[in-house]
């Protein structure tokens, strides 16, 4: 396997993870806001975690038994 | 063509796989023979009757664009590709509900769990969770109540809102016990368990302040730690001032538990429950993906019998026969209700196309049917007679090694004493007996199966700690995600009568409701550990009747959702389930209230226990009056909630049998589903 290959499985690999506990991927969202909302600021990646985290326990939606 | 042969030929193969399993006799049957049926009929449902419903009965439409294209918001909805929303459902649904059940239905031998497993995931479980997933893309990615309420009517939204609210109390009541049971005077356990605590406050600070965000490092960094304490616990345990620190017995136990679920959904969550929930999501996965290795590679053998005597209802771990109660015993595995509300939760607001739901919500649901397959593999390599040991109770079997050797020899299976207290010592503890619940005898049966894969010296206390580790750390991770869910729930309910308990961000609200929500699982359990049977036997097949009553409210949901799409032809892929699901949690809860079967029946138990306290004599287990009076107004409790479950289940019936009429008349489509765009024509 090539190393962009390997490197590209292992960012999907981190991005799965981290969505199985509630955080977006980040580099997806900075594009979101770039394209979109260009006036925004750009959150660093902790701030954006630290709402996400926050987020994920905010409201009534549940997990599983 | 050859694709065509290649289907036929693992069709073949599955059968005679699941043929060995049933007619073998006598002799013990290889656990590959269950693994290699249950992967080879997956295969086959998911490559032709979930392709049979998404195609045919739902038309699923690869154009459409899905509400993570439409409100695409970089958060909340945000399309993503299939295998990370695949990772992220799995990790939603699976929890402590499919290594329990299986377990405990292992009594009536391993055919009738295996059966209904795979059947009921195949036509049921999966099914629910495939089509609920479907219905909430199609509206936005609404929640199952809110498309109740639009599509049945307020009324019946009420009713799957209370249905909620009260599983949810059950279910953390539930699960809370199975803790408690597993760490009564273990101290090994016990203060593993208890380690997970600053752990995780470490990780939280870690996370918070020191590197922000890097939650894969920090997550490394406590899987070191967690294996630390395992180690250090078999050193307190062998420590006789430390150990009796540790050697708590049930009750302490649960108030401790109550606490900590108060403690830990009032903090802020980056503190406690963040940290603990990443861990325990981790090594969920991972201890999966463990097990599913051990027992392909060490191959135990199958030596529960097929079938077991107790399938006439008269068995020792759960009391009632094979139908209705192993329908409502194992539940999540085999169909669960509360998947419907992850199903309409974050995953539809993930999917980039419609045809994505087919492999996360009937794959994802396959998948955990194979967890609870493992469970019962565990249970199942366990001697007979070391199972029965384990989950009879007490009252049945007394407390000395000797007498539960005798007992479960009248039971018609063969233990020696010297057997049970190896076992023990084996696994570093002191005694086996009596622990009911599910987790120490999955736990013992993983630890024998990883032990075979890394043998050594105290190879097996250490993975019996570790098993027993790794499901009160995810047991107790729902427990404070639970109660902070329900005390939002309980905000909203209370908020219609009193609006200043709406406010989430007032501090008094919060500790009102929280304590309430606390209270409420918090009294179950209490009650659950006092009981002398052993508290399982009495919730366990509440929670059933609680989550099969939820599928059987989303699952007449999806029924009223397929008429009134005008799809009336598809109909009996939701009816069919619907009418199984509602045929068994009827007949439960009936015969959960008014069986005259003292060992079944609550109000004829009720009734005994009254008759004696009025002649003023004690019954066992009581030893006082009071307690003769707890028991009684227990026994009403249990009583009038089973009954509740039914009213919910009949009410809900009636509603959706209405709605579904009325849709039948109309000669258009009337499902409120958000208008068509072509997926080309969305946003980017």
């Amino acid at each position: 396997m090539k190393p962009s290959a390997l490197r590209r499985a292992w960012r999907h690999c981190v991005a799965a993870a981290r969505r199985m506990i509630g955080v977006p991927d980040y580099d997806t969202f900075v594009a979101h806001l770039r394209a979109r909302h260009p006036e925004r600021p750009v959150p660093t990646y902790a701030e954006f975690f630290r709402e996400r985290q926050e987020a994920r326990y905010r409201g009534t939606g549940g997990r599983c038994c | 063509m050859i694709a065509k042969i290649g289907w036929f030929l693992l069709a073949l193969f599955g059968a005679c796989c699941l043929g060995v399993l049933a007619l073998r006799r006598g002799e013990p049957v290889s656990a590959l023979w269950l693994v290699a049926a249950t992967v080879s009929i997956f295969f086959i449902a998911y490559r032709f009757y979930a392709r049979f419903v998404a195609e045919k009965a739902l038309g699923i439409d690869a154009t459409r664009a899905t509400p993570a294209v439409l409100r695409n918001d970089g958060l909340d909805y945000v399309p993503t590709d299939r295998r990370i929303v695949f990772g992220h459902h799995f990790a939603a649904i699976a929890g402590a509900g499919p290594l329990v059940g299986p377990v405990l239905a292992a009594q009536m031998g391993y055919l009738p769990g295996t059966l209904w497993i795979l059947f009921g995931v195949i036509l049921a479980g999966a099914v629910q969770d495939f089509m609920i997933l479907f219905f909430s893309l199609r509206r936005d990615g609404r929640s199952l109540g809110e498309m109740v309420r639009s599509e049945i009517g307020p009324a019946a939204g009420v009713i799957a809102m209370i249905g909620v609210l009260m599983i949810m109390f059950i279910i953390l009541a539930v699960l809370a016990l199975v803790v408690v049971k597993a760490l009564t005077i273990s101290p090994w356990g016990t203060f593993t368990v208890a380690m997970t605590i600053p752990i995780a406050l470490l990780m939280g600070l870690y996370l918070r302040f020191f590197r922000p965000g890097r939650v894969l490092e920090v997550s490394l960094i406590g899987l070191v730690l967690l294996l630390l304490a395992i180690w250090l616990g078999g050193k307190v345990a062998a420590d006789p001032a430390w150990a009796s620190a540790f050697a708590l017995d049930g009750k302490a136990l649960a108030w401790m538990l109550i606490a900590y679920g108060f403690c830990a959904s009032v903090l802020p969550v980056w503190l406690l429950l963040a940290p603990r929930d990443y861990l325990s999501t981790f090594l969920k996965i991972g201890t999966v993906v463990l097990l599913a290795i051990g027992i392909v590679f060490a191959m135990p053998d199958l030596r529960m019998p097929a079938l077991t005597r107790f399938v006439d209802g008269t068995g020792p771990v759960f009391a009632g026969e094979l139908f209705p109660f192993l329908f409502i015993t194992i539940a999540c595995g085999a169909v669960s209700g509360w998947h419907s509300l992850i199903s309409s939760g974050t995953t539809p607001k993930l999917l980039a196309n419609e045809k994505d739901a087919r492999l996360v919500g009937y794959g994802a649901m396959l998948m955990e049917a194979f967890v609870a397959i493992m469970a019962l593999i565990a249970a199942c390599v366990l001697d007979p007679g070391v199972y029965f040991a384990m989950n009879a109770p007490a009252a049945l079997i007394g407390t000395s090694v000797e007498s539960a050797a005798q007992a479960i020899g009248h039971l018609g299976f063969v233990v020696t004493p010297a057997q049970l207290a190896d076992t023990a010592r084996d696994i570093g503890e002191t005694t086996i007996l009596s622990r009911a619940g599910g987790a120490p005898t999955l736990a013992v049966g993983m630890a024998e199966i990883l032990q075979s894969l890394v043998p050594g010296e105290g190879a097996l206390a250490f993975w019996y700690h570790y098993a027993i580790l790794f499901e009160a750390l995810f047991i107790l991770t729902t427990v404070d995600a639970g109660t902070r869910v329900g005390r939002f729930m309980i905000q909203e309910l209370a908020g219609l009568a009193v609006p200043a308990l709406r406010r989430t961000e007032s501090w008094l609200a919060n500790v009102v409701a929280t304590l309430l929500c606390v209270g409420c699982w918090g009294w179950f359990l209490y009650q659950g550990v006092a009981d002398p049977l052993g508290g399982i036997n009495t919730l366990w097949p509440l929670f059933g009747i609680a989550n099969q009553m939820l599928a059987a409210i989303a699952l007449t949901f999806a029924c009223v959702c397929l008429v009134r799409m005008k799809r009336e032809r598809y109909l009996w892929v939701a009816l069919v389930p619907t009418a199984w699901l509602a045929i068994c949690t009827l007949t439960a809860g009936w015969r959960k209230v008014f069986s005259g079967d003292i060992k079944i029946g609550f109000v004829a138990h009720a009734r005994l226990f009254a008759g004696e306290l009025d002649q003023g004599r004690l019954l066992a287990p009581a030893k006082s009056l009071a307690e003769m009076r707890e028991i009684v107004r227990n026994d009403y409790i249990d009583a009038t909630l089973a009954a509740i479950f039914m009213l919910l289940v009949a009410a809900m019936l009636v509603f959706g049998a209405r709605a579904a009429l009325a849709a039948r008349r109309s000669r258009v489509a009337t499902a409120r589903e958000t208008p068509y765009v072509a997926l080309s024509g969305a946003a980017p």
